[in-house]
C-alpha cells in the first residue's frame, strides 16, 4: 500500500485510484463492470459524468480526482458526494494546483481530506500546507521521513491563506 | 529604507537555511539538476556561460551603506572583487561557486538583505522611481506601497509557481521613472480630489520577445484594495496564463488573447469575492510600515546657486537633480564612465560610496534601472565637494540623460542567453561620442542595448534600441528607434541589421539625421523621430549617397 502524508504524519492509503477507461468499457454481456461496493474509490470528473448513480449506490467512500485545468466550481453543488478530493500537479513547476486548493476551501467551503499528488516533493509541502491541503502523496522518491522537515521551511508567512485565514499585518494587531 | 522586523528577519534567515539544504541535497544526488534548477532560480541562481551568477534583490533599489560595505565583503571573498547593479534595480555577482552560496545568502541576511526571488517564475523585486520621496513631481510617495507589495510578493504560497516570471513597478509622480508601462503590473499612485490614495492599475506590459505597453484596467483603485485586487488579477493569471509555451506565458500574452475588456472582467469577476476580505489593508498597518522606514532628518539647509559655469556646470546640469526639501538636491553617480561595462563597480569603490554616502547622503543610496546609483539627500552647500570626490573615484561623468549614460545587460560576454555581446558595443559607441560637447549638442537620447530578445538592456524603450541577433552562429545587430519610457512606447527596426564593427558608425548617422532635423535645440532625437517617423533615417542609413552633415559644420564652430 503506498504511503502518504495526512496531517504531517506517514500514513498508508487506503484510497484506490480508478482509471476511466476500464469502467466504461462495456463487456461481453453489454454491461459495463460493476463497482467494488465497499473500497474508498478515486475517480475521474469523467466517470463521475457518466456513472454516477452506479458509484453513489455503493457503500464505500468517493474521492475526485482533478487536473489543473479542471474547473473547481463546476463541482461546488457536488461537493458533499466526496470525502477526498485530489489535485494532481503534473509537473513540479505547474501552480495551478494551489489555487485550485485555495477556491476548493475558501469559497466553495470543502471540509474534507484535500490531496496533493503528482510531482509533490518536499519543497512543495509548506505552501500546499498554507493553501489548504492535508494530504501529500509524494512523487516516488521522496523520503517521507526527511520530507516531513518540508512542513517546518518557515514558521510565518505575510499573506492570508488557508492555514492562517488573516494576513500577517492583522494578526500582529491582534498581538 | 525600511528596517526588518523580527518576523521579516525570521523569514530571511529560514530561507538560507532551507537553500542549504537544497543545496546539500543537490551536490548529495538527491536533487536533480532540474529541480534543483527551479529551486535555486527562487534564490536568483543562475548557472552562466563560465559559472555560476548569483543576483541578490536589492528591494526597490534603496540600499544602505552598511549594505553595500556587505555587498563589497561579499565581492571580495567570495567573487572577482566587483558586481553588476542592473536594469531590475539588482546587484549580480559573476564568479561565485556554487557551494558558497548558501553562505553567502548567510552573509547577506545579516544585513536585512537575500536573493529571494530575484529569478524563476514567480515576483521579482518590486521596483520604482529611484527619486521616490524626493523628487518635487511626486503626488504620491511610492516606498511604503513597494514595501507592502514587496510583503505580499514574498514567498506567497499560492503564486510561487506562477507561468513565467511577473514584474511590478510602482510609481508616484508624473513622470513615470520607473517604467512601470512595460512591467506586468503597473500601479500609479494617485491622489483623489479629496486627498484619498488610489492606483491606476496597468496590466500586461513587458518587453522580452514581445514587447507590449500595459492598459489601465482599473483607473482609481482605492488603496484598502490594492493587495485584493492584485490577488485576483494574479489568481485569473496562475489559472489561465500559457504553461505549454515559456514565450508565450507572460501575463500580456493572456491579456493579449483573453482582449484587455474581457480579462478586465475576470479579474472583477474575480475580486468579487476577494475584496473586503480579511486582505483588505488597513490603516494601522500602513502607518505600521511607514514608521519602519528610516527618514533623514533634513536641516535648515541654505538654498545656494548652483554653478553654471566652469568644470562643475555639466555636471550640474546633467547628474545634479530637483529635490523637494529647499537646500537639498539628488546627486546621480553615472556608473557610465567610457571603457567601464555599465553597471559595473568594484569592491573597493563600494567601499568608498558607501563612506561618500555617509558622509553626503544620511547613509542612504538608491540603485536606478538606468544602473546608476543616486545619493537622494545632499545639501546644496556640499555639492561641490562631494563633486570633487566623486570625480576622484570616476563616477562624475556628467552624462546622465545623453547618449553615453547607455543601458546595456551583461551580454554574451557573461549571459548564456545572449545572442550577441553588448558591452563592447557599449563601449565602441561611448568612444565614438566621446566628445562632450557634441554630447551636449546631441541633447537627451535614451540609448539602451540587450544582447537578447529577451531584452534586459530595455532596447524597446530606448530612444535607440541596439538587439544583439544570432544569424547563423554570427553575432548581428538590430537597431530601432522611437522606443521611450515615459509615455511608454516601443521602438521600431529601421532595417537589417549590422555587424558589430559598423554599429558606431550607423548610430553617428542617425545622429546626423536627427541634428539636421531638428527644428531647434529643444526638439530631442524622440520628438524629432515621433514628428517626422523613421523613414528619414532609414533613407540616411541603408540608402543614398552620405551628404556633408550640417551639425559638422555646427561642431567645428563649437570647437
Amino acid at each position: 500500500m503506498a504511503v502518504l502524508l495526512r496531517n504531517r504524519r506517514i500514513v498508508s492509503d487506503g484510497w484506490q485510484s480508478l482509471e476511466p477507461r476500464r469502467w466504461l468499457q462495456v463487456g461481453e454481456d453489454g454491461l459495463v463492470p460493476d463497482f467494488p461496493a465497499a473500497a474508498d474509490l478515486i475517480i475521474t470528473p469523467r466517470l463521475w459524468a457518466l456513472r454516477r448513480e452506479d458509484l453513489l449506490e455503493r457503500s464505500g467512500r468517493l474521492g475526485l480526482r482533478l487536473e489543473p485545468e479542471d474547473d473547481p466550481g463546476a463541482f461546488a453543488a457536488e461537493l458533499g458526494h466526496f470525502a477526498l478530493l485530489a489535485v494532481n500537479f503534473p509537473k513540479f513547476g505547474d501552480g495551478r494546483g494551489f489555487s485550485i486548493a485555495r477556491l476548493l476551501r475558501e469559497r466553495y467551503g470543502y471540509q474534507g481530506e484535500l490531496r496533493a499528488l503528482g510531482q509533490v516533493t518536499r519543497d512543495h509541502l509548506f505552501f500546499m500546507d498554507s493553501c489548504g491541503f492535508d494530504s501529500f502523496a509524494l512523487r516516488e522518491c521522496e523520503d517521507p521521513e526527511e520530507a516531513l522537515s518540508g512542513f517546518g521551511d518557515f514558521s510565518e508567512a505575510y499573506q492570508a491563506c488557508v492555514a492562517r485565514p488573516q494576513p500577517l499585518f492583522r494578526r500582529r494587531l491582534r498581538a | 529604507m525600511y528596517v526588518y522586523d523580527e518576523i521579516d528577519q525570521r523569514l530571511v534567515e529560514e530561507r538560507v537555511a532551507q537553500f542549504r539544504c537544497q543545496t546539500r541535497r543537490f551536490l548529495g544526488g538527491k536533487l536533480s539538476e532540474e529541480e534543483f534548477k527551479a529551486l535555486r532560480l527562487r534564490n536568483g541562481l543562475y548557472i552562466q556561460k563560465f559559472a555560476p551568477m548569483l543576483r541578490i534583490a536589492i528591494p526597490y533599489g534603496m540600499l544602505s551603506a552598511r549594505q553595500l560595505r556587505k555587498l563589497a565583503d561579499i565581492a571580495r571573498r567570495y567573487d572577482r572583487g566587483y558586481g553588476h547593479f542592473t536594469t531590475r534595480q539588482d546587484l549580480q555577482l559573476n564568479w561565485p561557486k556554487l557551494e558558497d552560496v548558501p553562505d553567502i545568502l548567510a552573509e547577506l541576511a545579516t544585513v536585512e538583505m537575500h536573493a529571494i526571488q530575484t529569478s524563476g517564475n514567480s515576483f521579482r523585486n518590486v521596483s520604482t522611481d529611484h527619486f521616490a520621496g524626493v523628487a518635487p513631481d511626486e503626488f504620491v510617495n511610492p516606498l511604503v506601497w513597494c514595501e507592502i507589495v514587496r510583503q505580499w510578493a514574498t514567498l506567497h504560497p499560492e503564486f510561487s509557481y506562477l507561468p513565467r516570471k511577473f514584474k511590478i513597478a510602482v510609481s508616484g509622480s508624473a513622470a513615470d521613472r520607473a517604467a512601470s508601462g512595460v512591467h506586468d503590473i503597473g500601479l500609479h499612485a494617485l491622489r483623489a480630489a479629496d486627498g484619498e490614495i488610489g492606483f491606476r492599475v496597468l496590466v500586461g506590459g513587458g518587453l522580452g520577445r514581445t514587447p507590449m505597453v500595459g492598459i489601465a484596467i482599473r483607473e482609481f483603485l482605492p488603496w484598502r484594495h490594492l493587495l485584493t485586487y492584485l490577488e485576483a488579477i494574479l489568481r485569473v493569471y496562475n489559472l489561465y496564463g500559457r504553461r505549454d509555451n515559456l514565450n508565450k506565458a507572460r501575463i500580456k500574452m493572456l491579456v493579449k488573447e483573453r482582449g484587455p475588456e474581457k480579462f478586465r472582467d475576470e479579474v472583477e469577476a474575480e475580486w468579487a469575492h476577494l475584496k473586503d476580505g480579511p486582505s483588505t489593508l488597513i490603516i494601522e498597518e500602513l502607518e505600521r510600515i511607514a514608521l519602519r522606514f528610516t527618514r533623514p532628518s533634513y536641516e535648515q539647509a541654505p538654498e545656494i546657486e548652483l554653478a553654471k559655469s566652469g568644470p562643475i556646470a555639466s555636471w550640474v546640469q546633467r547628474n545634479v537633480h530637483a529635490h523637494r526639501i529647499p537646500g537639498y538636491a539628488a546627486v546621480t553617480l553615472s556608473l557610465k564612465k567610457t571603457g567601464v561595462p555599465p553597471g559595473d563597480v568594484t569592491a573597493d569603490q563600494m567601499d568608498s560610496i558607501a563612506d561618500l554616502a555617509e558622509r553626503y547622503s544620511f547613509g542612504e543610496l538608491r540603485v536606478t534601472h538606468e544602473q546608476n546609483l543616486v545619493f537622494a539627500d545632499v545639501r546644496k552647500a556640499e555639492l561641490a565637494a562631494l563633486w570633487g570626490e566623486l570625480r576622484a573615484l570616476g563616477f562624475a561623468t556628467p552624462n546622465v540623460g545623453l547618449l553615453t549614460n547607455i543601458i546595456c545587460c551583461p551580454g554574451g560576454d557573461f549571459c548564456s542567453l545572449a545572442n550577441a555581446k553588448s558591452i563592447p558595443v557599449a563601449e565602441a559607441i561611448q568612444r565614438r561620442f566621446d566628445d562632450l560637447d557634441y554630447l551636449y549638442d546631441i541633447g537627451e537620447l535614451d540609448l539602451n542595448i540587450s544582447g537578447c530578445m529577451n531584452g534586459c538592456g530595455h532596447h524597446h524603450v530606448g530612444h535607440i534600441g541596439i538587439l544583439g541577433v544570432d544569424k547563423n552562429g554570427a553575432e548581428w545587430y538590430q537597431i530601432q528607434i522611437g522606443g521611450n519610457q515615459m509615455p511608454a512606447a516601443l521602438g521600431k527596426v529601421i532595417g537589417p541589421s549590422f555587424a558589430r564593427v559598423e554599429v558606431p558608425d550607423v548610430i553617428e548617422r542617425l545622429i546626423e539625421c536627427y541634428l539636421d532635423e531638428r527644428e531647434s535645440e529643444v526638439e530631442r532625437f524622440i520628438d524629432v523621430v515621433q514628428r517626422i517617423g523613421i523613414e528619414p533615417f532609414k533613407e540616411r542609413v541603408y540608402g543614398g549617397t552620405p551628404q556633408e552633415p550640417a551639425h559638422r559644420k555646427r561642431r567645428l564652430a563649437i570647437a
